[in-house]
């Protein structure tokens, strides 16, 4: 299967022919599968170098000349570095823009923690107005990818992983889908993580939902999943853990509830390896996660561990 | 769309003599040291003779852009603006209070004619750069898109990457003013206007208080090249 990152070229290169308002900008990461498009659109396929606050300003200059800007790099240098200029050059400027990040928490897991970026949708969610989509495979990351680029003057950041579930499903770019319903509890298991929360909950009765847009939070959607009565919520988040554990709890905030937020641990592995070996790492593997997600909902399963 | 070259008759116009006026609306004070007017005349030689944008084109594309990248003691720019009506004179006395639209550093948002907010420096260069981009893939060519910045503002990192980026693609519809009044604290070697040469870009560096060189450099040729105007005001004291 392709990867998200694959995906992302061919799509973008297509909106590039039918749309003469979007821009792509680039800081040498990723050019080379925008070449031929480079050459189609010489104005409109920008490579800056390596120059990552330019890379933000200038994106937010396209978008104050009226585009449409995309801008793509590595999530530490397109969220982290710049993270003023994201700030100020789209925020406080009112502008709108669309960030596509590559890398994630641990894709770069060879290259250690310089290329890797577990808080960067707590980083901004510091900041008012961004959406915030994370699909879970490349067929969904097309759909959130067209919809971020066709929002209008919208301020949305897709995080495309090459971590990824089997099989896609139909997301809307708004809600939580309801994949498995159950009485004991919700578990939200956001974008590529999917596959893992399936497994560890297999035979839980516990509710599972998909996120893959998680800024704004549907909280509606979970709101509706966990009933009136009192709330047990677990996320499962291929970041930073917890980054959505506030958001979790406004929407449940005039209902009793608690709220178990997992993801990625904030200490440094100072570790390389396989992806899977930091997933594991991070305890997000379907055995370690079962663990938790049943200690944590009272759910244990007989001969199965809580 | 096209910005006409010629000025509409404005019958409220304010001259050149009337700036020390109007800043002194906003701070009340008859004597402003020369960081507060560093940038006045490069501020008025712009509006009055060189930038094609009134206040009744603020939203047309083909406008020239001019943004204030160093948004510090923008006292001159704000009665500036208000010179050319951009903004009431009435608003200037309000500056800095919570009901104000004109804060020690502009907001985009609040004030009309501002194309950026600014004030965390090293902002509005690559801004600029992007939107002179934007305008050249729009295939409007014929607006400039003007920036300036400070002399100590150019320590920021992030100016380097847009001078060099600009540079190395022939930006020409980009400009840059610096206002040098010596505020950098480790200074430049070579001279400021260096930086630039060294980067592809067209250069002169000229008195910042002389309107007619201030005109001259700003609207000299330099094709397949992006411009910078050193203008050089009096060292902050």
């Amino acid at each position: 299967m392709d990867t998200m990152r694959d995906r992302f070229a061919p799509v973008v290169s297509r909106i590039l022919d039918e749309d003469p308002r979007v821009a792509v900008v680039l800081a040498e990461i990723g050019l080379v599968p925008f070449l031929e498009a480079q050459r189609r659109h010489p104005d409109r396929v920008i490579n800056v170098g390596i120059r990552e606050q330019l890379l933000v300003g200038a994106g937010a200059g396209l978008a104050l000349a009226g585009m449409r800007p995309v801008l793509h790099t590595f999530a530490s240098f397109l969220v982290e570095r710049p993270f003023e200029q994201v700030k100020l050059d789209f925020g406080h400027q009112g502008l709108g823009g669309v960030l596509v990040s590559a890398g994630a928490s641990y894709d770069v897991s060879g290259g250690g923690f310089t290329h890797m970026a577990p808080g960067d949708v707590a980083l901004l969610d510091t900041l008012d107005g961004w959406s915030v989509q994370v699909p879970g495979h490349p067929d969904e990351a097309e759909v959130l990818l067209r919809q971020a680029i066709g929002a209008g003057d919208e301020r949305v950041y897709v995080r495309l992983s090459v971590q990824a579930n089997r099989e896609a499903l139909p997301v809307d770019g708004q809600h939580l889908l309801t994949v498995r319903e159950g009485r004991r509890g919700v578990v939200v298991a956001v974008g590529p993580l999917l596959d893992q929360v399936l497994a560890a909950t297999e035979g839980l009765d516990v509710s599972v939902l998909y996120a893959t847009t998680v800024r704004p939070f549907d909280a509606a959607g979970l709101r509706r999943a966990v009933g009136a009565s009192a709330a047990d919520v677990v996320l499962v988040e291929p970041y930073l853990a917890g980054t959505s554990t506030g958001a979790a709890n406004d929407a449940l905030a005039d209902v009793p509830h608690r709220v178990l937020g997992l993801g990625v641990g904030r200490r440094e592995l100072r570790r390389y390896g396989s992806v899977d070996e930091h997933v594991a790492a991070h305890g997000l593997d379907a055995a370690s996660l079962r663990e938790r997600i049943s200690g944590f909902l009272d759910v244990g399963v007989p001969g199965v561990p809580a | 769309m096209t910005v006409s070259t010629e000025r509409a008759p404005d019958q409220n116009a304010h001259q050149y003599t009337d700036l020390p006026r109007l800043m002194r609306l906003m701070t009340g004070d008859e004597k402003h040291g020369p960081s507060a007017t560093s940038t006045l005349d490069v501020l008025w030689v712009l509006y009055d003779r060189v930038l094609r944008v009134t206040p009744a084109t603020v939203d047309d594309p083909g406008r020239d852009r001019f943004l204030l990248s160093k948004g510090h003691g923008p006292m001159a720019y704000y009665a500036v603006l208000a010179a050319k009506g951009f903004l009431p004179v009435e608003w200037l006395s309000g500056f800095g209070e919570f009901a104000s639209p004109l804060g020690q550093h502009p907001d985009r948002m609040l004030v009309p004619g501002a194309e950026i907010g600014s004030g965390s420096l090293g902002h509005g260069l690559p801004i600029a750069v992007g939107t002179a981009l934007g305008l050249r893939a729009q295939g409007r060519t014929e607006p400039k898109v003007w920036t300036l910045v400070g002399d100590a503002e150019l320590d920021e990192g992030s100016n380097h990457e847009a001078i060099a980026f600009a540079g190395a693609v022939g930006l020409e519809q980009l400009r840059t003013v610096v206002i040098d009044n010596g505020s950098a604290t480790y200074g430049t070697t070579g001279g400021i206007a260096a930086r630039f040469e060294v980067a592809g870009w067209s250069t002169a560096t000229v008195d910042g208080r002389d309107h007619s060189a201030l005109y001259e450099a700003f609207t000299a040729p330099h094709p397949g090249r992006p411009r910078a105007v050193v203008a050089r005001v009096e060292p902050k004291f």
